[in-house]
């Protein structure tokens, strides 16, 4: 086993709540991201599921260093992002890309395609002005578009298409991690396909680091190595994919698998299934102990009061729940 | 006699690039109590059929070109705009993808709650709130005398979709037409959604049409599904037997698309190429470019949906000749 290339180390990114016309005070703060420790092994890729407001786009943001971080340190390939001067973060950022959910708003609706992709070639002085289109080939036909749509604008392109024109650019400066935020989600069921498709055969050849965001776990499961269920900015359970999804530990991920719609009327029907009851609460006023408490059918008074930690099992699994021994 | 036949449905958009047959040629019928799933990618025309059901295709650059929609004894896409109204809203409510762009930022929840009532069933605001609370505590919103009186971005999403339910559902409907209700939600919220539509259509006896793109979500709740591809239906058949004897090439292709139902760490299943331009029609079935069982028959003439077994019908013109088998699929 290699070592990691990417170390979040009690990451925190809290944002103020800010009340009051002319004179602003800050009333109290949202903990999007509040204590995540994880790290990623070159071309292992890390499915992060949650529901919406549980700071997992707020998580890859801060790894990205596209938001403050309020405590604790993001570590990629031994350097601290959080304290590198902007000569170094730059450096840094060439090794650290990211992809995201909505094709239609992450390209420049005036840049042709090869524009797109020579951009970061230049910015970052990969290679001369004369090697740029040579590149721009090779990066278009490692996604799987052809080279003579070049010249064409991100409007001519389909939805699949875009998605793959957004990869090209992440691939450009050959990073050895990506993040990608809800990369399929916009897609149809058979682009979707396509898609992962692509991005676990680049994973594989170009031994990348993937941080995969998604909201469907049956996607998740099937792409990634390893899982890490995120509930109101803390990790509740994290271990290989097929561990956590078909047998999940903790009451949240039971729940979130158990909701998941299976596709065979005869199972669907029959199955019994775990409905949670209301939203997820507010990050600004967070529930006492266990965030997760409210809603959790096996909840106890303890739960109330305590904060359950992240406990690592014999088997490679975490999980952070203060009854797991008591509700299998 | 159904609760709501359409015969031979086609919806057109006339536009400056040429004409969008967004539905071309649907047909279907819909039992009272029955839930209907209508399957497709975007841009098969399955929103397009329900809004053209509802009176609400925008006329132009739209253009219901041919198709009755009988609905008892009314004829919805012909009658007078009075009949119209008397029906839509009424009978025959639906609910939309997005509860954001379909409820009124300006109006408070209560007021968009009776307003069905008032025109409808000529209550007084006094009765008509008294039903509208009691529809709120139906649909799960707790502490409902207070919410009531909230603006929508005081809601979450999956309540501000509960309150659509409810708006929808006041009147007692008999037909409710769901265009994508949970595909903006997640996957915990959705399931809340799904119960309370199969508990309301138990209690209230209303047939519903159930537009999604997830076959799992079809799987739970419906009795017969129709699966659209470029504005036409291409198999229909009870939900078991479409999912374990589906008889079109582009419905297997979709079934195996699905990440859950493929081994981990081998290659998905795709379907290659992509969804046809309704713009330009090309000649036969319309999924042959992307069909890897077409021979060159398939081109040659447009395939009618054929009955395979009583209530499945495939429009597979190699299917029907015998010359691929459902196993090869």
């Amino acid at each position: 086993m290699n070592d990691p290339i990417l170390e979040l180390r009690d990451v925190k990114t809290h944002f103020a709540v800010n009340e009051g016309f002319l004179v602003k005070r800050q009333t109290g703060s949202v903990r999007a991201v509040d204590g995540v420790t994880l790290s990623v092994r070159q071309g292992e890729v890390l499915g992060l599921v949650g529901e919406s407001g549980c700071g997992k786009s707020t998580l890859a943001r801060t790894i990205l260093q596209l938001v403050p971080t309020t405590g604790g340190s993001v570590v990629l390939g031994g350097r601290n992002l959080g304290e590198a001067s902007r000569r170094e973060l730059l450096e840094s950022r060439r090794d650290l890309q990211m992809i995201f959910q909505d094709p239609y708003a992450s390209l420049n609706p005036r840049m042709s395609v090869h524009a797109t992709l020579a951009e970061p070639l230049l910015v970052h002085g990969i290679c001369g002005p004369s090697e740029v289109q040579g590149r721009v080939d090779e990066l278009m036909r490692t996604v799987g578009l052809a080279p003579r749509f070049a010249r064409k604008y991100p409007h001519e392109f389909s939805g699949g298409q875009r998605q793959r024109i957004a990869i090209a650019r992440a691939l450009a400066l050959r990073p050895k991690v990506i993040v990608a935020d809800e990369p399929v989600s916009a897609l149809d069921v058979s682009i979707q396909a396509q898609i992962l498709n692509l991005l676990a055969k680049l994973c594989r050849e170009m031994n990348l680091a993937l941080i995969f965001i998604a909201h469907d776990l049956s996607v998740v499961r099937h792409i990634s190595d390893r899982v890490a269920v995120m509930y109101l900015g803390k990790i509740v359970e994290l271990g290989p994919a097929l561990d956590v999804i078909d047998r999940p530990r903790h009451p949240y991920t039971r729940a979130l698998v158990s909701a998941i719609p299976v596709p065979d009327p005869d199972i669907e029907r029959s199955r019994q299934r775990i409905v949670l009851a209301g939203d997820p609460p507010s990050p600004i006023h967070p529930p006492s102990g266990c965030a997760f408490h409210p809603r959790c059918p096996y909840a106890v008074e303890r739960c109330r009061l305590e904060v359950p930690a992240l406990v690592a099992q014999a088997d490679a699994r975490e999980a952070a729940c203060i009854r797991l021994g008591e509700i299998v | 006699m159904p609760l709501l036949e359409v015969t031979d449905l086609r919806t057109h958009f006339h536009t400056r690039n040429g004409i969008y047959r967004a539905v071309d040629g649907v047909s279907f019928t819909l039992e009272r109590g029955e839930t209907l799933g209508i399957v497709g990618e975007s841009g098969s025309g399955k929103s397009v059929t329900c809004y053209s059901i509802m009176g609400l295709v925008p006329q132009p650059p739209g253009r219901i070109v041919s198709g009755t929609a009988l609905f008892d004894g009314v004829d919805l896409l012909h009658c007078s705009p009075k009949q119209a109204r008397s029906i839509r809203g009424k009978r025959v409510s639906m609910i939309f993808q997005d509860p954001m762009t379909s409820l009124n930022p300006y109006l408070r929840v209560s007021e968009q709650l009776i307003e069905p009532l008032l025109i409808h069933e000529a209550l007084t605001k006094r009765e008509a709130l008294e039903r509208a609370l009691r529809m709120l505590e139906a649909v799960g919103i707790n502490d409902a005398a207070r919410r009531i009186h909230f603006y929508p971005h005081e809601f979450s999403g999956g309540m501000r979709q509960r309150v659509m339910i409810a708006m929808a559902l006041i009147t007692r409907p008999e037909i409710l037409i769901a265009d994508e209700p949970t595909t903006a939600l997640d996957v915990t919220v959705q399931a809340q959604i799904l119960e309370l539509i199969r508990r309301l259509q138990r209690e209230l006896g209303m047939a519903v049409v159930f537009v999604t793109h997830d076959l799992g979500v079809v799987a739970g709740l419906c009795d017969q599904v129709q699966v659209m591809y470029a504005g036409r239906i291409v198999e229909t058949a009870d939900a078991r037997t479409l999912f374990h004897r589906p008889l079109h090439p582009y419905t297997r292709g979709l079934q195996r698309s699905i990440p859950g139902l493929q081994p981990k760490g081998t290659e998905l299943f795709t379907i290659p190429g992509l969804p046809p331009d309704v713009s330009k029609p090309a000649a036969g079935c319309a999924f042959a470019p992307r069909c890897s069982l077409a021979a060159g028959t398939c081109t040659a003439a447009e395939p009618a949906l054929v009955e395979a077994s009583p209530g499945h019908a495939h429009a597979c013109t190699r299917m029907a000749r015998g010359e691929i088998t459902p196993e090869s699929l």
